[in-house]
C-alpha cells in the first residue's frame, strides 16, 4: 500500500471518532454552550459500548448504550450550566473528570473481557473506485454512519426549521423568547445530542477501532474535537475534514516508521497538532460575525477583570 | 438555602471520597483476603517455619535454603505493600506483577500484602508507598520502570523499610535498604525470535514499542538475532508508540506494519491485548510478551514470554524477613538469567502451528544459553557495520544492555533521535 493511502485510510479510521464528537460538539456550541467534557462523553460511550456489547453479543446495541451514556454525562453538564448558570468551561472540565474518574472506576472488570466488535466492510460498488474506494470504502459500519451524518448535520443546522431555531438560541436567545419559544429545552436538547454524538464517537474507538477497553483511551481526542469545532467555526463540512486531517497526521507516525524511517520520536508525535492548528487558522479564519453571540459571551465573562 | 448549601457540600465530599479511594480500590479487597488469613494464624512460629519450608521446596531456586539472616531492615515484617503502574488485568506487565504478590500472599499466610494498582510513576507514587509505611509496611515493591525515583525518595526517609524496584538500575551508592531486580527478558525473547523466523513466509517480522530504552534495545536485537539464526533473509520492522499502553496508537501501528507485508508481530507494551487481537483478526502470527494472551488468537499465536515473579518476589520477602537484606544479592541491582537457573521471564507455551523441528532448534538453543552461550555471543554487527559484540565475546549479563546502543543488522528502522 502507498504512503498516501496508507495514510489517508488511517486518518479516516483514525479520525473518525473525532469527527463524530466534533459534529455533536458543533451542535451543542452553535446553541451557545461549550462542553469542554466532551472527552468525559467520549470515555463513557467507548466504556459503556464495549461492555454492553461484551454482555450481549451485540455491537450495535453497545452503540445504543454508548450514545445513551454519553448523553447522560452531557446532561449534568447541561443541567449545571443552564439550570444552575455554572461557568461553563469550568463545568466542562469538572464532567470531564468525573467521566474520567467513573469509567476508570467501573471499566475495571472490562480490561480483559472480550467483545463481538465492527469488521470493515467493502462497500459493493463504491469500493472499486480506483484509489477513493480503497481508502473510503473499505471502512467499518461507523465509519459509513459517519459519512452521512455530516451532510445530515449541515441539513440540519443550516437549512431545517430545527436548525433556525438552534442557531437562534445561540446567537440571540431573546429574539427567540420574543416569538414565543423557550430556549431552554433547546439548548438542554442540543447538548445532550452533543453527548450522545461523542458517546457514538467513543464507541468507534473501543469496538470497531481497537477492539478493547483501557482507561483514559481517547489520550485528549475529545479536547482535539473542541478544538476543531473552534477553528472550523462549526461547520459540518469543515468539522469533518478537520478532524480527518488530524487523523491522517496520527497515522503518519507508523506510517513512516514502518518504512523504516526513524525520526525525532516526540516530533512525529507533535506534528498532528501543529499541523491541523495551522491548517484550520489559515483555512477557517475566524470572522467575528460567524460566532455566535451567546458563545461570544461565554468567553468574555471567563476573562479575568 | 441551607438544604442547598448541605447538599453541594455532601456531593463534593461523596466525590472526594470515592477519588481518594479509588487509588487503593484494590486494598481494601487484598486487605479483606489477608486479614481473614491473617486471623486465622495467630499462630506460631510453627506455621512461620512451615511456610518457608515449603517455599523452598516449591521453588525452582537452588538457594533458597541458605537466606542470610541478621538485623537488617524488613525483619520479622508483617506487611508487604506492592505498586503498580497500571491494572492488574491488563493481560500483561502488571498483571503479571500483581500475580506474583499474590503468590507471595498465598506463600505466607500471616504476611498481610497490600496492593495498588494504577501508581503513576511521579510523586504520586512516593505518596502511596509512604501512606503503606504508615500502615505498617516494612517491605515495600515498586514494580514499575519509573518508579526509581520516588522508591529512592521513600527508601532514603525510612532506613527501617526495604524497597526494592522492578526493572531499572540504581546508578553510584547503593543504600543499605535497597535493591533493584530483573529477569533477563531478552533470553526467551531470542528464543521466540527463532520461532518467529521459523513461522515467518514473508521474513518480515514487526515490533512494536513504546520507548528506547536499553531492555526494549536489547529484546528487538534479541528477536532479530533469534530469527536471523535460522532465517538469514529475516527482518524487524520496529514502530514506536511513545507509550506502554495507548490501544488506538498500538491498532494503528499494527496495521501500518500488516500493510507492510509484516506476519509475525510482537511488541514491548504494558498491555498486550490489542496488538494480539489486531493480528488474530488479520490473518498474522502474533508472538507474546509479558503475559501468555494465547486466548486471543487461538490460531496465530505462535510462542511468547511471560513473567513468573512468584519464586522470585518470595525469595526476596524471605530475605527481609529473615533480617538478611542488606549485603545480600537483592540489595544491588539484582540480575537473574537462564545461566542461574531462576530467571523470571520464561517462554510461553506454544501456538499450534509451532513443528516439532522448531521446538527442538528452540530447546537446543535453551541448553547453550542456559550454560555458555548467550544470544549476543559475538560477532554482532550494527546497522551501520559497527561492531557491537566483538568475535568469541560473551557479555555478561550486567553488561548486556549496556552493551545494546544500536540495533543490529536487519532490524528495519532507526533508534529516534533526540
Amino acid at each position: 500500500m502507498s504512503l498516501l493511502s496508507e495514510v489517508l485510510t488511517g486518518g479516516i479510521r483514525g479520525g473518525t471518532s473525532i469527527n463524530y464528537a466534533a459534529l455533536g460538539e458543533s451542535v451543542s456550541e452553535r446553541s451557545g454552550v461549550v462542553n469542554l467534557g466532551t472527552e468525559g462523553s467520549m470515555l463513557c460511550g467507548a466504556l459503556a459500548a464495549y461492555a454492553i456489547a461484551s454482555e450481549t453479543g451485540h455491537p450495535w446495541l453497545g452503540v445504543g448504550a454508548a450514545a445513551a451514556a454519553g448523553g447522560l454525562l452531557a446532561l449534568v453538564h447541561a443541567y449545571f450550566v443552564l439550570s444552575r448558570n455554572a461557568n461553563q468551561l469550568a463545568t466542562g472540565l469538572v464532567v470531564l473528570f468525573l467521566g474520567l474518574g467513573l469509567t476508570s472506576l467501573f471499566g475495571v472488570d472490562y480490561v480483559q473481557a472480550l467483545a463481538p466488535t465492527f469488521k470493515p466492510y467493502a462497500v459493493p460498488v463504491l469500493s472499486k473506485i480506483p484509489f477513493l474506494g480503497g481508502v473510503a470504502f473499505k471502512q467499518d459500519p461507523l465509519v459509513y454512519l459517519s459519512y452521512i451524518l455530516v451532510p445530515l448535520s449541515w441539513w440540519m443546522i443550516f437549512r431545517s426549521r430545527a436548525g433556525v431555531l438552534l442557531r437562534a438560541a445561540g446567537e440571540r436567545s431573546e429574539v427567540l423568547a420574543t416569538h414565543g419559544h423557550r430556549v431552554k429545552p433547546i439548548q438542554y436538547l442540543s447538548v445532550v445530542i452533543g453527548g450522545m454524538f461523542a458517546g457514538v464517537g467513543g464507541a468507534h474507538l473501543s469496538i470497531a477501532y481497537t477492539k478493547s477497553w483501557f482507561e483514559n483511551m481517547t489520550q485528549g481526542r475529545g479536547f482535539v474535537a473542541v478544538a476543531v469545532v473552534m477553528f472550523a467555526a462549526r461547520q459540518p463540512f469543515k468539522v469533518a475534514a478537520g478532524a480527518y486531517l488530524f487523523g491522517a497526521a496520527l497515522a503518519l507516525s507508523p506510517a513512516l516508521q514502518s518504512r523504516g524511517y526513524g525520526i525525532n520520536q516526540f516530533a512525529l508525535d507533535a506534528i498532528p497538532y501543529v499541523v491541523t492548528i495551522l491548517v484550520l487558522v489559515v483555512l477557517g479564519r475566524r470572522r467575528a460575525a460567524e460566532t455566535p453571540e451567546g458563545l461570544s459571551k461565554v468567553f468574555e465573562a471567563s476573562t479575568v477583570g | 438555602m441551607n438544604i442547598r448549601r448541605l447538599a453541594s457540600l455532601a456531593a463534593a465530599t461523596a466525590i472526594m471520597v470515592t477519588a481518594c479511594g479509588s487509588d487503593k480500590k484494590t486494598d481494601s479487597t487484598a486487605a479483606a483476603t489477608a486479614t481473614t488469613t491473617a486471623a486465622t494464624t495467630a499462630a506460631t512460629t510453627a506455621a512461620t517455619t512451615a511456610a518457608t519450608a515449603t517455599d523452598a521446596s516449591a521453588g525452582s531456586t537452588p538457594d533458597s535454603a541458605e537466606i542470610p539472616t541478621g538485623d537488617g531492615p524488613g525483619k520479622g515484617a508483617t506487611k508487604v505493600g506492592f505498586i503498580f503502574v497500571g491494572p492488574k488485568d491488563d493481560y500483561g506487565y502488571n498483571q503479571a506483577a500483581y500475580d506474583g504478590s499474590q503468590a507471595v500472599a498465598a506463600a505466607h499466610p500471616d504476611l498481610e500484602v497490600v496492593t495498588a494498582e494504577n501508581v503513576p510513576e511521579d510523586d504520586n507514587a512516593t505518596r502511596v508507598m509512604e501512606k503503606m509505611i504508615s500502615d505498617g509496611a516494612t517491605i515495600i515493591f515498586a514494580t514499575s520502570y519509573g518508579h526509581l525515583d520516588p522508591a529512592l525518595k521513600v527508601a532514603e526517609a525510612h532506613p527501617d523499610v526495604v524497597v526494592v524496584q522492578q526493572g531499572n538500575f540504581i546508578q553510584g551508592d547503593i543504600l543499605p535498604n535497597v535493591g533493584t531486580y530483573f529477569g533477563t527478558v531478552y533470553e526467551p525473547v531470542f528464543l521466540a525470535g527463532i520461532a518467529a523466523g521459523k513461522a515467518t513466509t514473508s521474513n518480515k517480522l514487526g515490533y512494536v514499542y513504546a520507548f528506547p530504552i536499553p531492555q526494549t534495545i536489547a529484546n528487538i536485537n534479541a528477536f532479530e538475532l533469534g530469527a536471523k539464526s535460522v532465517n538469514p533473509k529475516a527482518e524487524t520492522y520496529v514502530v514506536n508508540t511513545s507509550s506502554w499502553c495507548d490501544p488506538a496508537k498500538q491498532a494503528e501501528a499494527a496495521s501500518s506494519l500488516f500493510a507492510q507485508g509484516v506476519d509475525v508481530i510482537t511488541q514491548h507494551q504494558d498491555c498486550t491485548a490489542t496488538i494480539t487481537k489486531a493480528a488474530e483478526e488479520a490473518g498474522k502470527m502474533v508472538v507474546g510478551y509479558h503475559a501468555d494472551a494465547s486466548a486471543l488468537a487461538p490460531k496465530g499465536w505462535i510462542t511468547g514470554s511471560e513473567w513468573a515473579w512468584g519464586d522470585l518476589y518470595n525469595e526476596i520477602v524471605d530475605t527481609a524477613i529473615a533480617g538478611g537484606f542488606t549485603g545480600s544479592k537483592f540489595n544491588a541491582n539484582y540480575r537473574v538469567g537462564y545461566k542461574d537457573g531462576g530467571n523470571p521471564f520464561v517462554q510461553s507455551k506454544y501456538g499450534p502451528s509451532v513443528t516439532d523441528e522448531t521446538k527442538a532448534l528452540i530447546a537446543d538453543q535453551l541448553k547453550l544459553i542456559s550454560t555458555t552461550g548467550s544470544p549476543f555471543t559475538g560477532p554482532i554487527l550494527a546497522q551501520d557495520g559497527s561492531t557491537l559484540f566483538a568475535a568469541g565475546e560473551t557479555p555478561a549479563y550486567a553488561d548486556v544492555e549496556s552493551k545494546n546502543t544500536k540495533f543490529v543488522e536487519g532490524v528495519v528502522g532507526e533508534i529516534p533521535a533526540g
